[in-house]
């Protein structure tokens, strides 16, 4: 039962049958799935409204009249909003909206308890009981750090994307967007509809290589055709698509003035001499995306390295982890894109259906089937995508030593090289034990990637299998973990 | 999708705002839309730098724009180490530029 407000404590919910953590286009899916199928399902997201970081839209207060101009495929994620509107008018869907899921716990009965804070202070604390739990907890930005990128006007990718997305805001008038992965070219896109002139965007890798794959392409013609649209859309809005190069510059004082874009070689090796400078007053930039794992990790699932050079939760054809009472959907599973979450979400669902019922019935079951298939699918060129945009291991020979790597505990890659090189650090942890690099607010979400990527490569130590580890999913507060242990 | 190319982002999705109010950037007035976050209010007035970091004093603003990074931390009335990105403005919020861990006056 809920404490009184003048006390400080953790509010509880009556145990559910299913708790869906994220809404995002898989959190959604699977939700509103289960619930068309009578289940009780609480749906927990940290933001204020649906849809996740794809289908982010401008705060009511903004007043968009057309919001599916920002947006690819928006009546997709209308129809799926009305379903979940009316599961909560009925109250099969109770939707926990800025709840940020921080822990779970599994009690003795084997129920999941997850604990989730609300508020900037943590004001409100709540726990949820659930017969069954489904991860949904999409993904964040994979970044390299190369000289610079520290300045301000140089922000993520999907970073630009959202700002612009929810708030209906640019960073400049002139944006270069660089990395790798096909979420640039959506982000270039969504910058010169809005206004902003982005004079190239760059990329690491070789669209070619996706033709190394021809059976792959052939069972996703749709994919090749939204390639095709894209190009001749940014051609359109006259960006200029470098591929096989990087910026390995950022210029300016207090903010971007201009980047220098060099040519790299396959193994994102910088080619000397060829650097060229670009003026612009920002710089969008990514490496492809990284599955949000902490949840899944803190529940004990087992995880799997992927063709993208990330980890994601092993999944088994039923979406189930490793870990019984608990499935995942979308990119916890590796990135694929939303088309693969819709269809993972509504799969796990219909998982968790079979499994509460002990079977499904015809109509259930043949739908099962298709969406299976569409995973394999699916799943078969988003490993395709992953192998083409994987960074190289050259990117590290743009680096400086006064190249921050942990934009936190602002850690140079010197510091990371000795640590390596002269103490002997092989590994991520001893790393992060030596020069505080991933010890900061983000907790190596940001620099993670990079750190076990130079640790391999400077201390040729062989690094443990596993993904990072990060036994709360955000900061909290003294109090609020205390909480835990507390009396009820 | 509409294929327009907008000259703002207002106008590519017909935006028609509630009442913009404002609030304050270190003592400067700063204007924003109901719905929009603190950093969205700073980005639309040119503004990008709201933190100096903890060793090297450099200036820090937004950069995952997801909540995930915590860069753009900032001191938001009196309370320090606000992610930006995610907490919406409100009229009359008195945002300051946080240098360090935002803690200086309790170690004074």
């Amino acid at each position: 039962m809920p404490n009184s407000n003048d006390e400080p404590g953790t509010r509880e919910t009556g145990r559910v049958e299913l708790a869906v953590v994220g809404a995002g286009p898989a959190g959604l899916a699977a939700a509103v799935t289960a619930a068309d199928h009578g289940l009780d399902v609480v749906l927990l997201d940290a933001a204020a409204a649906p849809g996740g970081q794809y289908y982010r839209s401008p705060a009511e207060g903004l007043g968009a009249t057309r919001p599916g101009a920002l947006h690819h495929d928006w009546p997709t994620f209308t129809e799926l909003s009305a379903r979940l509107a009316a599961h909560r008018d009925t109250g099969t869907i109770r939707h926990l909206t800025g709840h940020q899921v921080w822990t779970v716990e599994r009690t003795g009965d084997g129920d999941w308890i997850l604990h989730a804070v609300t508020g900037a202070d943590e004001e409100v604390r709540t726990a949820v009981r659930a017969r069954r739990m489904l991860l949904a907890t999409g993904a964040h930005e994979r970044q390299l750090p190369f000289p610079g990128w520290t300045l301000p006007g140089v922000v993520g990718a999907a970073g630009a994307q959202a700002m612009l997305k929810s708030g209906l805001v640019l960073l400049g008038s002139r944006i270069v967007v660089a990395g790798s992965g096909p979420l640039l070219q959506a982000v270039a896109l969504s910058l010169t509809r809005a206004g902003a002139r982005v004079p190239a965007l760059v990329e690491a890798a070789g669209y070619g290589a996706y033709a190394r794959a021809p059976r792959v392409l052939a069972a996703n013609p749709g994919k090749a055709a939204e390639g095709a649209r894209f190009a001749a859309e940014l051609a359109g809005a006259r960006v200029r698509v470098l591929s096989h190069r990087a910026v390995t510059e950022v210029h300016g004082d207090e903010r971007v003035e201009a980047v220098t874009v060099s040519r790299v070689d396959r193994r994102w090796r910088p080619v000397p001499g060829t650097g060229r400078r670009i003026a612009c007053d920002a710089l969008a930039v990514g490496h492809g995306l990284m599955p949000q794992l902490d949840l899944a990790v803190a529940a004990g699932c087992g995880t799997r390295p992927g063709p993208d050079g990330t980890h994601a939760v092993t999944l088994d054809e039923q979406l189930r982890t490793t870990v019984p009472g608990v499935w995942a959907a979308g990119e916890s599973g590796g990135i694929g894109g939303v088309e693969l979450a819709l269809c993972e979400g509504e799969l796990a669902a219909l998982s968790v259906v079979r499994e509460i019922r002990g079977g499904v019935r015809g109509r259930e079951a043949r739908r099962a089937v298709a969406l299976r298939r569409s995973r394999r699918r699916l799943r078969a060129f988003a490993d395709l995508m992953g192998a083409v945009h994987r960074p190289g291991p050259g990117w590290r020979e743009w680096l400086t030593d006064g190249t921050e790597v942990c934009r936190c505990e602002e850690v140079g890659a010197g510091r990371i090289r000795t640590a390596c090189e002269e103490l002997g650090a092989g590994d991520t942890r001893t790393v992060k034990l030596l020069t505080r690099a991933g010890m900061g607010w983000c907790q190596g979400r940001t620099c993670g990637f990079a750190v076990r990527e130079l640790a391999a490569a400077h201390g040729g130590g062989q690094e443990p299998g596993g993904p990072d580890r990060r036994p709360l999913a955000c900061p909290v507060k003294l109090s609020t973990l205390a909480d835990l242990s507390g009396p009820g | 999708m509409r294929r327009t190319r907008a000259r703002t982002p207002a106008e590519l999705v017909g935006a028609a705002p509630e009442t913009e109010f404002q609030l304050t950037f270190d003592g400067r007035p700063v204007r924003a839309l109901p719905g929009q976050t603190i950093a969205a209010a700073l980005w639309s007035a040119g503004i990008l730098t709201w933190r100096t970091t903890r060793v090297h004093g450099r200036p820090r603003g937004a950069f995952c724009g997801i909540g995930a990074c915590y860069d753009c931390l900032a001191t938001v009335n009196g309370r320090p180490n606000q992610r930006a990105c995610l907490l919406p403005a409100a009229p009359g919020d008195t945002v300051m530029t946080q240098e360090g861990d935002g803690h200086a006056e309790l170690e004074r």
